[in-house]
């Protein structure tokens, strides 16, 4: 819970609203790779961390 | 005020404190679980700091991360998509982790937090460290630990890497205790990206070979300088830049650089342990004069544009480029230059901890001297006599323990002179990649033979790179080309043409490593194929036994310099315990290892203590 209003005012703070539908497809996507993979170990990408 | 910053979960964890802007204590985490860029959450390191400043966790007021994750995971969602469909895979792959674990640092951070104080923390224990927790940007971070240390009251603040949050490269005014950013260049453009896909295209790993590429640079030319300015990056007058990423993987892909870039340079990359060619040592050296280029072009367009501010701060691993410095300083665009020791991801903690204090507390800056805050980065661990003889007893070593420093110091000076390789355990451990003379292995700079006996015998590696001198301040303009403090090895200077000893046209033929070998110069141990130097400068006041050391070797010899490179082997994080000492010390062929006033010489020691140490780590 405090998550998602931490991640409400960091939308709000950064003005960017239109971010939302994205995420939230973004992150059911992630979210479906998540359960099929069930680890949460990748490989060592460059920029991602 | 106590405030504690950390840097995590990337590379180079570490954790720094600060008492009232006073840096107390700050170290690597790597150099307590013995992993070389330890990434994970610096226990170990802050438990030190902890100790250091005689403070339970709960006493601290603040404790800062080094960046705002959430502005990361921006980055990553909007580079994803700006790139859609390309990027999937590293999308596919990067999302589980991200969703698991990166997304909810904060509670991940206050979890570790609150089970540093109890194993089984309570609500309140958590609520509490939760509510310490602050967030500093990344560049913000690098600014903050390259100004705030700094012994300037006004200067213009540059800080370079590979990407933070959103920032490449940022340009910041710090005034007092204020620090402003000014303007910055946005990922996917940065140089350090530039020069990491270098590092990865020539076969060495990203985030830790930077620094053989910048070795490997002198022994080539830079005939792709040309191409590299044509197709892959665009710099304008100002030294500002874009990058095509027609070139480059790192924004969506699991690599560095596409197939695109192959064909420009010829062929794929280099793999792994490889033999390095002349098209390695030539790619080396033009992505380094680019990135000479690139820094020159900015630092002269600052200087231009703040007439009136005359001092220049440096950080963000784009500083660590010591050669870049030292010509950025030789161009006198600055009247000082000061760059942070501990310029990469690790001095963000420091960076982090001081943002917090000066611009989010308001806090006084002390007025600032001739000297910088930074204590000469001796900011680690420091272990006493009587500690020290208990160590080394338990770890089965035989020594002397001598009464005073003069004595250490006279035992030492010769032994130097007579070209013993020697582990130089003292004071507190050094904050930041470079051995500073507290954790170092110590040569004689004339010898012709230091460099190859270092190499082979004591650091297990046919190193491109020579060893960096150790010079007495007042002694260095008659040895390099230099007169400026150099205390943290940061800048590169010419052996002075009086020392030098040219190059017969036959040796010059001579390939790579062999020329490297030739005896150059009165100090051949130091100097580069290109009779360079990364110089390090010693103080009186921020080392005075290293000072002392030199000084009486200097009486033996006629000779300030000696050389001094990181106490460790290959892939290993520099030794930070006594203990860690001798074993590296009984794994190689180091003569004599000298620990405080504790004295140790091979011959002496039980043999069946040495152990196989060469294959011991992982290669780097």
């Amino acid at each position: 819970m405090d998550f998602l209003k931490e991640l409400w005012m960091f939308l709000k703070v950064r003005k960017k609203f239109w971010l939302l539908p994205i995420l939230v497809i973004m992150v059911m996507f992630g979210g479906l790779i998540v359960l099929s993979k069930g680890s949460a170990v990748a490989p060592f990408i460059y920029t991602v961390f | 005020m106590i405030i504690l910053g950390i840097s995590a979960f990337y590379h180079d964890s570490a954790a720094a404190l600060i008492r009232d802007g006073d840096i107390v204590a700050a170290a690597q985490e790597e150099r307590f679980t013995r992993i070389k860029h330890d990434s994970n959450f610096p226990k170990e390191a802050i438990a030190f700091c902890l100790k250091q400043a005689g403070v339970s966790l709960e006493e601290v007021d603040h404790v800062v991360f080094f960046e705002k994750p959430l502005v990361k995971f921006e980055r990553l969602l909007e580079t994803y998509l700006a790139f859609a469909p390309r990027g999937f895979t590293s999308f596919r792959k990067a999302m589980p982790l991200w969703l698991k674990e990166k997304l909810f640092q904060k509670s991940l951070l206050t979890d570790f937090l609150a089970e540093m104080v109890e194993e089984k923390p309570s609500k309140e224990l958590k609520k509490s460290m939760k509510g310490k927790l602050l967030f500093a940007e990344h560049h913000q971070s690098h600014a903050a630990s390259a100004f705030f240390p700094s012994p300037f009251d006004e200067a213009v603040v540059l800080t370079m890497d590979g990407v933070g949050e959103w920032a490449s490269a940022s340009v910041c005014i710090g005034k007092g205790n204020e620090l402003n950013i000014e303007k910055e260049i946005q990922f996917p453009h940065s140089l350090g990206l530039l020069y990491s896909a270098f590092t990865y295209y020539t076969g060495f790993k990203v985030n830790s070979g930077e620094y053989k590429v910048m070795g490997l640079a002198p022994y080539g030319e830079p005939k792709y300088k040309d191409l590299i300015l044509e197709h892959l990056i665009d710099v304008k007058e100002d030294g500002s830049f874009r990058l095509n990423m027609d070139y480059f993987d790192f924004a969506t892909g699991l690599t560095m650089t596409t197939k695109k870039f192959d064909a420009v340079f010829g062929g794929p990359p280099r793999v792994g342990e490889d033999r390095i060619t002349q098209r390695e040592m030539d790619l080396a050296a033009s992505v380094q004069a680019v990135t000479e280029e690139v820094m020159e072009k900015m630092v002269r367009s600052l200087s231009e544009e703040y007439k009136d501010i005359e001092n220049l701060c440096l950080a963000g691993g784009v500083a660590l480029n010591c050669v870049a410095n030292g010509k950025i300083l030789k161009k006198n665009y600055f009247k000082n230059i000061w760059v942070q020791p501990a310029a990469g991801d690790a001095g963000g903690s420091l960076g982090a901890a001081l943002a917090a204090y000066y611009l989010h507390l308001n806090g006084e800056r002390k007025k600032t001297n001739q000297n910088d805050a930074m204590k000469g980065s001796y900011l680690g661990p420091v272990y006493d006599d009587s500690e020290i003889e208990k160590r080394l007893e338990a770890a089965g070593a035989k020594f002397k323990r001598h009464a005073n420093d003069d004595e250490v110091v006279e035992i030492t000076a010769k032994a130097l002179a007579d070209e013993k390789a020697i582990g130089w355990f003292q004071g507190r451990m050094e904050f930041g990649p470079r051995a500073l003379g507290g954790r170092s292995i110590i040569g004689d700079a004339r010898s012709p033979s230091m460099q190859k006996t270092l190499n082979l015998k004591v650091k297990y590696r046919e190193s491109f790179r020579p060893f960096a001198p150790s010079v007495l301040r007042e002694d260095v303009d008659g040895w390099f080309d230099l007169n400026t403090d150099s205390p943290y090895m940061l800048l590169v200077a010419p052996v002075n043409d009086n020392k030098v000893t040219p190059m017969t046209a036959e040796q010059e033929k001579l390939f790579g490593i062999e020329k490297l070998n030739i005896p150059r110069s009165e100090i051949p141990a130091v100097t580069h194929v290109d009779y360079s130097a990364r110089v390090q400068t010693v103080h009186k006041d921020t080392n005075p036994k290293y000072y002392a050391l030199i000084s009486r070797f200097k009486d033996l010899t006629g000779c300030p310099v000696i050389v001094n490179t990181s106490f460790n082997v290959r892939g290993e994080p520099i030794v930070c315990t006594p203990e860690d000492a001798f074993r590296c010390f009984m794994g190689t062929e180091l003569d004599m290892l000298v620990v405080g006033n504790c004295v140790l010489y091979k011959e002496e020691q039980d043999q069946a203590l040495a152990q196989d140490y060469k294959d011991a780590f992982e290669l780097d």
